[in-house]
């Protein structure tokens, strides 16, 4: 398609800019680059804390990651419609009261209509505001770029930051419990066998130690991780 | 307008400012009925829940009318104070008062022909508040069930006081020892008990990784119950004698 062809074309407001189908290889690669080559807990070290408080169980994890997910979806978003207005000078103080503001929203709005998801997440909702990967994103990405490419960036960072979360919480509630998303997975003949729940892979040492043996992993498939001295 | 200039930041600020505060408190000011009603039924539900009346929050409000048959604010000296609502007297502020000028409610359930008093519990966890409620049977020594919850203990360790097999550990213990004073119940990282069939050692197994959690869950059970037992014992006291009166009468006859 010529350049002529498209300018004709009517572009909706985010598109006006980049003028790229919207899901075109490189905004492919702003979802797909997090979750391996620029992982933000594995490549970037980023997250680090939530990623331990809260593996220790599945469902904990899977709902910090959808929470996660649209936090950074529409803060992301927001920042990038307000980039060419944010003053320089304070503008990580702006991000922070968009982010703690979306985040105080849906904790209010869970409370009052969905009450049993409120309870699963309070603690985490008010731990979503201290993720560096959410601060790292808007500060690193969103005030440079378009909404569209801004969004799946922050839809990419978060479920890159989800998938380890929930790899790791696997291990942790599978290993140290012996349940899987509550439920009881290892049968009772084994315990009865003596095998016994490894008590140690609730307490956040073996946390920091899983995410070291998934980077370890990740780095021995993955070539172009691997410095050169 | 210079994006870098004091002014535009002032404005931008400003502006940012009013926005978001007006927000975030039309979307506060809009939700709180609902967010209070949410509180209120679950509240029931959980007292419920203690006496084994296991319902869904919007059922919680019929069965709690007819289960719970008194509703009792006590004073620290055991006796009853009429002027304020029990169900009404909010925990949260109440435990910063100084304990004389604290009231402490009591509710007085019935199932079938079942009596059961229940206690309201409140303290500190690790991170921050814990509190749940206590049902005693009508011996007043016997733990008919319990219900924890926190605000932020961290879960899978001390958030795991809000599972069923931690609370369940603590149906049939004894508050009180056979001396008659209270103990309360000490959930104890060394018992020889970890199935907890032994329900006279006044203790419950811990969670690994919550001793601090255990710890004031511990303290809490002890602490508010203690503010109990004058009246506990009033209470003993008149039926003993109530009992006594009725077998004088029964020998008269």
């Amino acid at each position: 398609m010529s350049k002529e062809n498209n300018r004709l074309k009517p572009s909706l407001f985010f598109l006006s800019k980049d003028r790229e189908a919207l899901f075109s290889k490189k905004n492919r690669a702003l979802l797909s680059d997090p979750m391996d080559d620029n992982n933000p807990i594995t490549v970037q070290v980023l997250g680090i804390c939530s990623a331990l408080a809260i593996t220790v169980q599945l469902k904990p994890a899977i709902v910090m990651t959808i929470s996660v997910i649209a936090v950074m979806g529409a803060s992301n978003v927001i920042v990038s419609i307000l980039r060419n207005l944010i003053p320089n000078r304070i503008r990580i103080i702006v991000q922070l009261v968009v982010v703690a503001s979306l985040v105080a929203l849906v904790d209010q709005v869970l409370k009052a209509f969905a009450y049993d998801v409120y309870k699963e997440l309070s603690i985490f909702i008010g731990l979503i505001i201290t993720n560096c990967i959410v601060m790292g994103r808007l500060e690193a990405f969103a005030l440079g770029n378009g909404v569209w490419k801004s969004f799946l960036d922050g839809v990419g960072n978060a479920a890159g930051y989800g998938v380890i979360l929930i790899i790791v919480a696997f291990f942790r509630e599978l290993l140290g419990s012996g349940n899987l998303y509550g439920y009881k997975v290892i049968p009772d003949a084994f315990y009865e066998m003596g095998y016994e729940n490894n008590g140690l892979m609730l307490l956040s040492p073996m946390a920091l130690i899983t995410v070291g043996i998934l980077i370890w992993i990740q780095r021995s498939k993955n070539r172009k991780l691997i410095e050169e001295k | 307008m210079d994006r870098d200039s004091n002014s535009y930041t002032f404005l931008f600020s400003t502006i940012m400012v009013i926005v978001v505060a007006s927000t975030l408190a039309f979307t506060a000011s809009v939700l709180k009925e609902k967010q209070n009603e949410n509180v209120r039924k679950e509240k029931m539900q959980n007292i419920l829940s203690t006496i084994g009346v296991l319902t869904d929050r919007d059922g919680a409000e019929k069965l709690y009318k007819i289960h719970i048959i008194e509703e009792i604010t006590l004073k620290k000296d055991g006796k009853t104070d009429d002027k304020i609502k029990a169900f009404s007297i909010d925990l949260k502020k109440e435990i910063k008062k100084p304990v004389e000028m604290q009231r402490f409610p009591l509710y007085v359930a019935s199932v079938k022909e079942f009596k059961y008093y229940i206690f309201p519990l409140r303290g500190s966890g690790l991170w921050d508040a814990i509190w749940g409620y206590l049902a005693l049977e009508e011996d007043m020594k016997t733990i008919k069930g319990v219900v924890f919850d926190h605000k932020a203990e961290t879960a899978g360790l001390g958030a795991e006081i809000t599972q069923e097999w931690f609370q369940d550990s603590f149906k049939g213990e004894k508050i009180i020892d056979v001396n008659g004073s209270l103990v309360g119940i000490s959930v104890s990282k060394v018992n020889n008990d970890p199935k907890g069939l032994d329900k006279q050692d006044h203790e419950v197994d811990a969670i690994s990784g919550a001793t601090i959690t255990g710890d004031g869950l511990s303290d809490m059970i002890y602490e508010r119950l203690s503010n109990y037992m004058i009246y506990l014992k009033n209470n003993k006291l008149n039926k003993k004698q109530n009992l006594e009166i009725d077998s004088i009468m029964i020998s008269l006859n």
